[in-house]
């Protein structure tokens, strides 16, 4: 495949930045879009320019890691994270548009990586539990219905790759936050931070930048984990209830 | 800050009160449109000038009527300290997006829907509204009382083509407001649920067409029957 790669160059925080285009050959459509990246790295180390910086780690789908505005969707055509995306999706002669995820709360650092470090301070605000020390409690001392479990379960695939912002015309933080808070807020091991969570996770958000939801459902559709929307209404029920009957003036 | 004030002012809390007063709001079209229905009585416009006399002078729904401007205040004040949030959220946006894929076209254009309806509001008060409240009114009697005579002004207001293309229009506009606001406010509330938020939509749907056709056919109404 023979490509045209419209990339987003930046070298630091404080730079303007600007697209830089690239045309590139010889690309096996069972390449994944990343490989394609490292093809092109390696081409520009070889002339002796700056390669192009973008996050990934683990390749197979599941660390939420990489990133990449791929023609004017997160991750790309398909709706699964960068590294599972193949060169498949896309046809010989395309020109591909690859920026980094555009909001305040996540700054660009280098070309395409940003600081997603706002989602690390939401989770520290109240997305942990108490755990007691003491002996190893028995397994299924706690019964959970398989339902919640799978519920929870499901909220908790979230991997915080941020999609749902760069995808939310608002880059609203509201799926990642509702996710982390079902995920909690559906067990027993949550129910002891359960209003205090809601309370400071959502605090923790604002105060990051992100924007409101406008529920216009963008965030689900291009979430890579398929994290519901029910999941946003479950953390207003929280927080509406939580700053009604806590006792945190 | 009391824990009220932090409250409506976080992004949730003013989510909260765009939802409550969406709603409210729909309540209203819903009355607002139920009563306007008189215009197609073909009386003359004796039920129709009765019905608007006890809607400006009923104590009750004169406590209903401050709701109302209040919801439109609260509504309007609101949605602008939401999109100057979400405006600041991206300040760098991106040189590509393909948001058609991924979500209504309503939905991403609320706050414009919004304003141009709160234009169209501006001059429907205008016309109607405050002219009934504090305009020079032709008078008109039945069985010995005298009312007010709305019903000509707006007989002679909907002769006017280009007001009756811009109200079409408005309420077109309307319709796509609604058509996303209705079961987003529902959201915002928490409310999704299996069982009633297929319904919740449902009455959506059917709710953005059915108000705002009936509001549109009253003005094509009057210009194509007199």
């Amino acid at each position: 495949m023979k490509l045209t790669l419209k990339v987003w160059r930046q070298k630091n925080k404080a730079d303007q930045g600007g697209f830089v285009t690239y045309p590139i050959d010889g690309i096996s459509k069972d390449m994944s879009f990343l490989e394609m990246m490292d093809v092109l790295n390696e081409e520009l180390t070889e002339k002796g320019d700056d390669p192009i910086h973008f996050d990934h780690d683990c390749r197979e789908g599941i660390c939420g890691m990489c990133s990449l505005y791929i023609n004017g969707k997160p991750h790309g055509p398909q709706q699964t994270t960068t590294c599972q995306l193949h060169m498949r999706s896309f046809t010989d002669g395309d020109t591909i548009t690859i920026e980094p995820w555009r909001a305040k709360a996540f700054p660009v650092v280098k070309d395409l990586v940003v600081d997603r470090s706002a989602f690390d301070r939401i989770i520290q605000a109240g997305g942990y539990v108490s755990v007691n020390t003491g002996g190893v409690p028995d397994a299924n001392e706690i019964p959970i219905p398989k339902k919640i479990a799978d519920e929870a379960f499901d909220a908790a695939t979230c991997i915080g790759c941020g999609a749902c912002v760069a995808a939310c015309k608002n880059a609203s933080a509201m799926l990642f936050t509702s996710a982390k808070i079902s995920q909690l807020a559906l067990l027993p091991q949550g129910q002891v931070e359960r209003k205090e969570r809601a309370e400071k996770m959502i605090a923790q958000m604002d105060a990051e930048g992100f924007g409101a939801c406008t529920n216009t459902g963008a965030c689900a559709a291009e979430c890579p984990k398929g994290i519901s929307l029910s999941n946003i209404a479950r953390m207003n029920r929280e927080y509406f209830s939580a700053v009604v009957s806590s006792e945190n003036m | 800050m009391s824990w009220v004030t932090k409250t409506l002012s976080s992004t949730l809390g003013r989510k909260l009160i765009m939802a409550l007063t969406g709603l409210f709001l729909i309540l209203f079209l819903t009355g607002h449109v139920s009563g306007n229905m008189l215009l197609f009585k073909g009386d003359g416009g004796e039920a129709f000038n009765k019905y608007a006399q006890f809607m400006t002078t009923n104590p009750a729904v004169k406590i209903l009527s401050y709701l109302t401007y209040i919801s439109v205040i609260a509504h309007v004040i609101y949605s602008i300290l939401l999109t100057r949030k979400n405006k600041s959220a991206r300040p760098v946006g991106y040189a590509e997006s393909k948001a058609s894929t991924n979500s209504a076209w309503s939905s991403r254009n609320m706050g414009v829907l919004g304003t141009i309806i709160l234009i169209f509001l501006v001059v429907h008060m205008q016309g109607f509204w405050a002219k009934m409240h504090w305009g020079d009114m032709p008078m008109v009697t039945y069985e010995g009382e005298t009312y007010k005579d709305l019903y000509q002004i707006v007989q002679f207001a909907f002769q006017n083509e280009i007001l009756v293309a811009g109200y079409v229009i408005a309420m077109g506009f309307l319709s796509f407001h609604l058509s996303h606001g209705f079961a987003s406010a529902f959201q915002t509330l928490g409310l999704n649920h299996v069982k009633y938020s297929p319904a919740i939509e449902l009455i959506g749907r059917i709710y953005c067409i059915v108000v705002p056709v009936l509001f549109a056919s009253m003005p094509l109404y009057i210009y194509f029957t007199s």
